[in-house]
This record gives C-alpha cells, structure tokens and sequence, in this order.
C-alpha cells in the first residue's frame, strides 16, 4: 500500500541561562555530581521556587521568532511522578497556559520547495537530574546538577510528511535559538533533544493512524534514521494486517531500531495542577513588544538580504545562514575580500571541507575570518592562484602564519611576467616536440584537448605560480608557431 | 516571670533586673518540670538557646537588640532550624537535621530572640487536635484529659502553660487560631503571603501561613515586627512594606465596624461558646464599634473545597519524601518500587496517608475537573464573600469553633466531626486574608477564643482591636492551675 507518513515533534531546548529554571544554582555540564545545586534542586524541605526572568525573556524571543502568540499569562504546573533523580517527586513545568502559543516555522527543503510546519506551542519547564549505574556496586547514584536546568520544549503540529522534512525542521529550530543566543545547540551534551510522534495512514486518508513516541533522539542524523526505521517497522506491521501499539519507544542507533519503552497502559497518571508556590506569569505588552525590538536578524531574514545585497543565489544564501556563525564568517570575510560570490565559494568549498576533515564546527576553525579574507583578497588580486590558495589555507590552518607571511616565506607568488611566462614554455616546446608536431597536425576540436597536456607542463616546471589567465592564451599563441 | 508580657521583659532585661541567660534557665526549668505532663515540646535546645541568650544580654550590655532580644520563644517544628532536628511532628522525619534556616527563625534569631527548642504538632500540619504527631499527642494545660487543639497544639499548650513567652506557628485551615482558642492564648494568621514560607515544611502550599502566638495581641505585634515582610525567596510573599504592628495598639476603635456572619451563629455551634462571643462584642459595642449582621453564604462549602485543594496540594508537596535524599527509608529495600512504598507506609501516619491518598484521588485523570477545578471555583465564591462583606465592615468577628477544647481521643475514630471542627475557620485560609483568635472568656472552665477577622493586609488593624479588647479584659490573662505549681 502506498503510506503517508504523519511526524509531529517535541524538541526539548536546553536554554542557556547562567542559572537554573527555579534556582541560584549554576548551570553547566560535567561538573563533579552534585555539586552544582541548591536546596530547591535538591527538593528540600521547605525549598521554594524562584523563577528565572532570563529564562522568560529568551523563551518570549523564541515565540516572536516562530511568529507565535505570546502567553500573557502563563502558568507553572506540576507534574508528579516518583523517580530517583527527580528530587520533589514532580516536574515543574507549564500545561494549559504556556508561555507561547501557536506559531509556525516556513522550512526550505532540499528539493527548494518551503513547507509550513504549524507549532502548538512552547513551554518553559526544569529538567530531572540523572541516575548513575556505574560504579554505585548494583545501587544507582544521583546526580542533582542537570535538575531545574531551564528547557523550552517546542511542540510542533503532525504536519511533517517524511524523515527529511523532520530534519529540515529540527535543523531550522537549532539555527534559530542558535540565532537568538538561547541555547548553544550542542546536540551531543543533550542541549537539544528530540521525541518523534510517527504514525502512518494510507494516502489519501484523512484520519490519523495510531502513533508511536520515540523517545529523546538527539542527532540530526539519528532523527533521519530513527523514522525511517520506525516507518519501516510500522508499515511492515500493517502490511501483515497487524495494530500499531500506542507506546513509547527508544531508537538505538547502534542497531539502527526502536524497541518499546512502554505502552500506554503503563502510562503514569502526571496529576497536573497549577504549581502553587508559583505566581502565574503576567506579562505587559510593553515587555514583550521589548523583547522583539532586541531580536537579532533570523535566518530567513539573513538569507534574503544576502540574496538582495550580496546578489548570491538562493541556495548559497541558504547555506550560509544556517548557522549563525557561518553567516557571521562569511559576512566579516567578505567585509575585507569585498566579492561576496568568491567569498560564498570558498567558505562552502574549501573551508568547508576542512571543517568536515577534522569534524569542527565553523566557530572552531583555527583560521579566523579575517585570516581567510586576508587569503582571499590574495587570489582576488592574481598574486597566487586557486590552487595554491588552497595549500596556503592548509598552511594558516595548521598555524604557519597569515596568507601573505606564508606565500613570501614559501616563494609562492604568482609569475605574472609574460617574458618569463613564454620561457618557460619554449623550453617545454622544445622538450616536447614530437607532442608539439601533433599538436599542429590536428584539427581545432583534438587540439582543444591537447592543449591541457602542455598547460599541465607549464604548471609543473612553474610549481604552480604561473598565472592560468596569461599562461593558456601566450601557449596557444606559440603552438600555432 | 513567666506570665510577663514581651514589653515587660524587655524592660526587666534591660533594667538588669534579670539577664537573658537566667530568664531562659527559669523557662528550660519550666519545661524540664512541667513537659512531661504536656508534650508540647519535640526538642528543647538547651545549648542553643542558652548560647543565642549569652550573646542576647551582650547586646543589651552594648544597648542593641530590639524588643525581642534575649526573650525565650518556641518555633513550631515545621520551621526549618539549621542544625536542630526538624521532623513536622513526623516519623518521616524523624532523623532530618536541616542545613539551612527557615526565613522566619532566621529573622526571629535576628531580632535576638533565644530559641528553647521545637514543639510537637499533627504530624504535616493535618490535624485539629495534635493527636496525630509520632511524638504523641500534646496534652491541654488547663485540662490534661483535654486536646490543646491542633495542628499548632505544642506551640499554644507550651504559651498557655508558661514553657515559653511566645511561639511560632503555622495555619493552613486554622491551625494557629483554634489551639490558641483551646489554650486561652492570641494567636494571629497574617494575610496569605505576609510571612515568608521558606523553610517552612509545606503541607498545601497555596493555605499555609507562619504566624505568632502569644499570651497577648501586643505580644503578637512584638513577633510580627520580625517575622513579617517580603521575601525574595518565596515567591508568592508579598511585595509591598510591612506595617509597624505596635504603632497603632492604642488606637481608639471609635466607629470601628464590625460584622456578625449570621451563618457563624447557626446550628453546631455550643450555645456557651454563643454566648461568650456575643458578650465580647457587646463589650467592643462598649469601646465605640458598632455592629451589624452580614453574610457569608458560601461558608458551608469550605469544608468540601478545603478538604480537596489542601489534599491535592499535599499529595504532590509530600512526594519529595521518597526515601532517596533524607528522612526515613525502610530497611532492606528490594528495589526501587519497594523501597518508595514501605519507606512511605513506615514514615507517614495514618492521617497523612488518607490525605495523600485523597489528593491523589482528587487530582486523578478524569476526576480533576469534578473536584480540584470545582473546588478551586467555590474557593472564589467564599474569597468574593469576605471580599463583600469587608467593603462594608472593618472587621467580622464570631467563634474560632463551635466547642470548646474536647477530650483526648474523642472524635480521633469520627473524621467528619474532627474536619468540622475547622468549619470556622477553613474560609479565611481558602480567601487569604488575615485573622486572630482572642481569648474571650470560659465556657466549663475551658477557654473560648473569639476570632476577629480582617481586611487582606490589615494585621496591624487586627492587633489594635485585640489589644483594645485586652486592655479592657483580662481573659488572655488568665493562667492554668498546673502552670502555677512551677
């Protein structure tokens, strides 16, 4: 049968106050256990709440940046439920009046097209801490330091249609709180986390299949493959005539499967109910119109300046302003190399390249933008060519200088001096004569393709500094005799 | 010297007619002598107290301090005290020291009060007659057969018997006002966020509310002077000044009205305790005031809607005490479920159990709606009452309960009778605003408190009222047989 698959996400956004949801307490990741807490994480006795105003003020900045309506009054509930690292035996979090409302993201997909992906809502909650089965002789240890960090969790409509559309969405909400500044969006430490809602249902039907939840994957890559093992796993299933089970499972990227977690019969009863030691959340327009006016310039909004300003393709634009940090690269780059095409080629070619090599992300590339302007500006002006740019890049990469101090210190200046330039290639005439009677012998098409064979030489006996532009022209010239 | 007032002390201590030392050596004595009769106190905290006292008479040597410095006061063991056993009158509890102090104690140990110890209450808070703490019940002083009332029973039994000046306590349904009634003392729930609950053990958090208790309502002020003001770490404490609590005692209550809540003088209520009531206001009628009849129509509904949200709430804020962090765990655990479930069935009493379980109930998938949201709509209703009635009145007054103290296990296998018991005073926590018990005469030789109710923030207005009412009686004076013998 031919399926529609139907995807709804909640993606868990590690925001990056300096302290805790509800505490003092400081926030941050590999810590000694326990140390980074107070008495409200530890669920004291008598602790109370203090909510965090940053953590407000960032998710407020996410709802304007998905177009969604602000909740003027949002209210902190309880969620109860008995587990070890969950220190009061509830969850603070937010149910029936979060702090965002309903919003939507517009996302490019490969192909160009933009789908729009409807967001329910947005709410602030704390997170648990953790449990440690290691080194604890059969006990579990606990680690309190993660408890009461800040999470916004981003609840989007089942408006997703396949596993790259689901991709294109997480990857756009990463930019955009990356964006905002309000998580650091480092998926590996668990900054952002995803919970896949999956259920099929033949094309063309209206109503919703049943649904499964996998549960917290937290790569791009394992998202992608999550859902096509789960699309695979419940096709076969109704294939045979079988019943998808309403459960939660995990996906397991070592065996490339979901296995059940637990149905929904096992399902805890969470008791919500307005958090009493908590006020509910009243904002002033005056404060969230405040908000908006600080927001910084988004992705889709980089893109299309940078298509209208620096005249790039909409692709390149795309590209470039996924992350925040490529646009800042490119944009500081292109401030010193002034030719924003040449500029997009290098940062998406070259730069690119090398950042996948070492697997670093462009904020940790050991070569600054201006150190790659700088080498830029170098090819611009004909002083080497792109193929000795490259190995100068290598070269700033592995910290032997700036462009200039490494094309003086290696002699890699381009020859530009058409005398020299027609030395050298009468000296590999004579060299090559039985190559250069052929040459002549042969009609325009053949010596089209020969000419690269006398190009190369001259590359060679140049070590590569012989500008092409002077070089092809002056060698066809002197071929002709 | 133990039936002085705060003011008195004050005096004598800066006078030098007595140092802080020997005045808290004469209470511990008290209590060492008089305790075993009554149970008030958990723990008495003899170093502590006769240390914070050598530092309280240095300060008086230097001529610092405030009113309170150097007088020996209780807190109620549900205040967090950092490094003395705090157990909330629980097994549970039983072996929890906290590292921190709550902000009450914190501010009361400021003003230089000393400290004697903790005193017993039901265990959490649920109870009406403390005889439901794991330390036993607590015993009335002025009749030893007789309940001192609950949940703040240690407290009132400890003021009433002189084994402490003055006390903290705690009302979530009207746990400072009907013991202090039960033990003839003046106890005052401030306004729904005037006193900080941080560091107070919650039992339904949205209700709670620390208070002082004391012989007198000048007593009372003496403490609110400390105890009350915002507090940054409580959320839901009031952001707006405290008033001065003693600047108006002496106010005259010339005009003052006062409303009578018809509902407050119908059937259930003890025609003696009627009488005792209806005689102080005609003494306030005496002062100046005048009175008319009003209504609180909704009153009858505190009872359902109270005994829903005080639960839920308490079944959630109770869930923290798993065994995994503090408190008591069961020994020999088999795993994790076994461990949640016997360390629970072991630490909590009966009364805590049945009231887990009802919030439980009560916040339930699919019953939510029937009872929580119910009751929180009816808790509306009763606040827009008092609201009502309080534009047209200064204060309401009428009974803290239909009877006097009862009888040690006479109503502990009728719950309905025991959750009655509280119908006087469960509408002011469901409002938040503030009231007052005040000892207001003896109905077979047992006290009876009149309960004067307020405006929200109108603590100071209260306590002028109840001052007028003392300096004109002499009822809060009076002193139980047993604590003479000492």
């Amino acid at each position: 049968m031919n399926w529609e698959v139907v995807i709804g996400l909640e993606i868990h956004t590690q925001l990056s106050t300096k302290s805790k949801l509800f505490s003092g307490a400081a926030v941050g990741f590999g810590a000694e256990p326990n140390t980074q807490t107070t008495l409200v994480d530890l669920g004291m006795p008598g602790a109370l709440p203090v909510f965090n105003k940053e953590a407000l003020r960032m998710a407020v900045m996410f709802g304007h940046a998905i177009n969604a309506e602000i909740g003027m009054s949002s209210v902190f509930a309880r969620k109860n439920y008995f587990y070890p690292d969950l220190p009061k035996g509830y969850q603070t979090s937010q149910m029936d009046h979060p702090i965002v409302g309903k919003g939507y993201l517009d996302v490019m997909l490969e192909d160009g097209t933009t789908s729009r992906v409807g967001i329910t809502r947005a709410h602030l909650e704390e997170d648990a801490g953790k449990s440690l089965h290691e080194d604890f002789q059969g006990m579990t240890g606990i680690d309190l330091n993660r408890s009461s960090t800040p999470l916004l969790e981003i609840v989007s409509e089942p408006d997703i249609r396949s596993a790259k559309e689901a991709v294109a969405y997480v990857k756009m909400i990463h930019s955009i709180v990356t964006y905002l500044g309000i998580c650091d969006g480092n998926m590996a430490e668990g900054s952002m986390r995803c919970d896949i809602n999956l259920s099929l249902r033949p094309k063309g039907q209206k109503e919703y299949g049943t649904r499964t939840e996998i549960k917290n994957v937290n790569s791009f890559r394992f998202i992608e493959k999550a859902i096509y093992t789960e699309i695979e796993r419940q096709a076969d299933i109704l294939e045979d005539g079988g019943r998808i089970i309403q459960e939660t499972r995990l996906y397991d990227p070592e065996k490339n499967e979901t296995r059940s977690m637990r149905s929904k019969e096992d399902a805890n009863d969470y008791r919500y109910f307005p958090c009493p030691d908590l006020l509910p959340v009243v904002l002033t327009q005056e404060y969230v119109d405040g908000i908006k006016a600080t927001l910084p310039e988004l992705p889709s909004q980089k893109a299309a300046r940078f298509q209208s300003e620096h005249g790039l393709s909409e692709y390149d634009a795309n590209v470039l302003s996924s992350s925040r940090a490529m646009a800042d690269f490119f944009e500081t780059a292109n401030t010193i190399v002034a030719d924003a095409k040449l500029t997009a080629n290098w940062v998406m070619g070259e730069l690119s390249k090398l950042l996948n090599q070492e697997q670093l992300e462009i904020e940790n590339a050991p070569v600054s933008a201006k150190a790659f302007g700088e080498l830029l500006v170098r090819i611009k002006d004909n002083t080497i060519n792109g193929k000795t740019a490259k190995d100068v890049l290598q070269a700033i990469w592995n910290g032997e200088g700036s462009a200039d101090e490494i094309i003086e210190a290696k002699g890699l200046k381009q020859v530009t001096d058409t005398g020299a330039i027609e030395a050298m290639i009468q000296t590999i005439l004579d060299a090559n004569a039985a190559q250069v009677e052929q040459y002549r012998a042969a009609d325009e098409d053949k010596q089209k393709k020969m000419i690269g064979f006398f190009v190369g030489q001259v590359m060679k006996a140049s070590q590569g500094k012989a500008n092409p532009g002077l070089v092809n022209p002056i060698l066809t010239k002197m071929l002709k005799g | 010297m133990f039936e002085q007032s705060i003011s008195t002390l004050a005096q004598k201590l800066r006078n030098k007619d007595i140092s802080s030392v020997e005045l808290t050596r004469l209470f511990l004595a008290r209590i060492a002598k008089l305790d075993p009769q009554l149970n008030s106190y958990i723990t008495v905290s003899e170093q502590r107290a006769l240390e914070q006292a050598a530092t309280a008479d240095a300060l008086i040597q230097n001529g610092k301090g405030t009113s309170l410095t150097g007088i020996p006061i209780a807190h109620k063991d549900l205040f967090c005290t950092e490094g003395t056993l705090t157990t909330c009158g629980s097994k549970m509890l039983n072996n929890f020291i906290p590292p921190y102090e709550s902000t009450v104690t914190s501010r009361i140990q400021q003003a230089g009060a000393v400290m004697l110890g903790k005193t017993n209450m039901d265990e959490f808070a649920m109870g009406s007659s403390n005889e439901n703490s794991f330390y036993g019940a607590v015993k009335n002083p002025w009749n030893l057969d007789m309940v001192p009332g609950g949940s703040s029973g240690g407290s009132a039994a400890a003021i009433a018997a002189g084994l402490a000046v003055a006390a903290t306590g705690t009302d979530t349904g009207g746990s400072i006002r009907q013991p202090a009634s039960f033990c003839g003392i003046t106890g005052l729930k401030p306004t729904y966020g005037r006193v900080s609950r941080f560091g107070m053990i919650a039992y339904a958090s949205s209700l709670d509310q620390g208070g002082p208790m004391a012989k007198s309502a000048e007593d009372c002020a003496h403490l609110m002077q400390a105890m009350a003001g915002f507090d940054e770490k409580d959320s839901t404490s009031a952001d707006t000044p405290s008033e001065d609590y003693l600047a108006n005692l002496n106010a005259p209550l010339t005009g003052l009205k006062i409303g009578l809540p018809k509902e407050y003088f119908g059937e259930g209520l003890d025609s003696q305790v009627a009488d005792i009531i209806m005689a102080a206001v005609k003494e306030f009628e005496k002062l100046g005031a005048t009175v008319k009849e009003i209504s609180l129509p909704n009153l009858q509904l505190s009872i359902p809607s109270y005994y829903v949200i005080a639960p839920s709430e308490a079944s959630s804020n109770l869930s923290r005490f798993d065994g995994v962090r503090f408190g008591h765990r069961c020994d020999d655990p088999k795993d994790l479920l076994d461990m949640y479930m016997r360390s629970r069935a072991e630490g909590f009493g009966t009364e805590v159990q049945k009231r887990i379980m009802v919030g439980t109930y009560a916040l339930s998938e699919g019953y939510y709606d029937a009872y929580y949201l119910k009751a929180q709509k009816i808790r509306r209703l009763i606040k827009e009452d008092f609201v009502k009635a309080l534009d047209e009145v200064d204060v309401i007054m009428g009974p803290v309960a239909p009877t006097t103290a009862f009888g040690l296990g006479s109503k502990t296998s009728d719950p309905v009778a025991m959750y009655l018991e509280d119908i006087y005073t469960l509408s002011v926590n469901l409002a938040g605003i503030p009231a007052m018990s005040v000892p207001a005469g003896f109905a077979n030789g047992m006290p009876v408190g009149l309960q004067v109710m307020g405006n929200y923030f109108a603590e100071a207005k209260l306590l002028n009222v109840a001052h007028q009412y003392q300096q004109n009686t002499d009822w809060h004076l009076q002193t139980p047989t047993m604590a003479k013998g000492a």
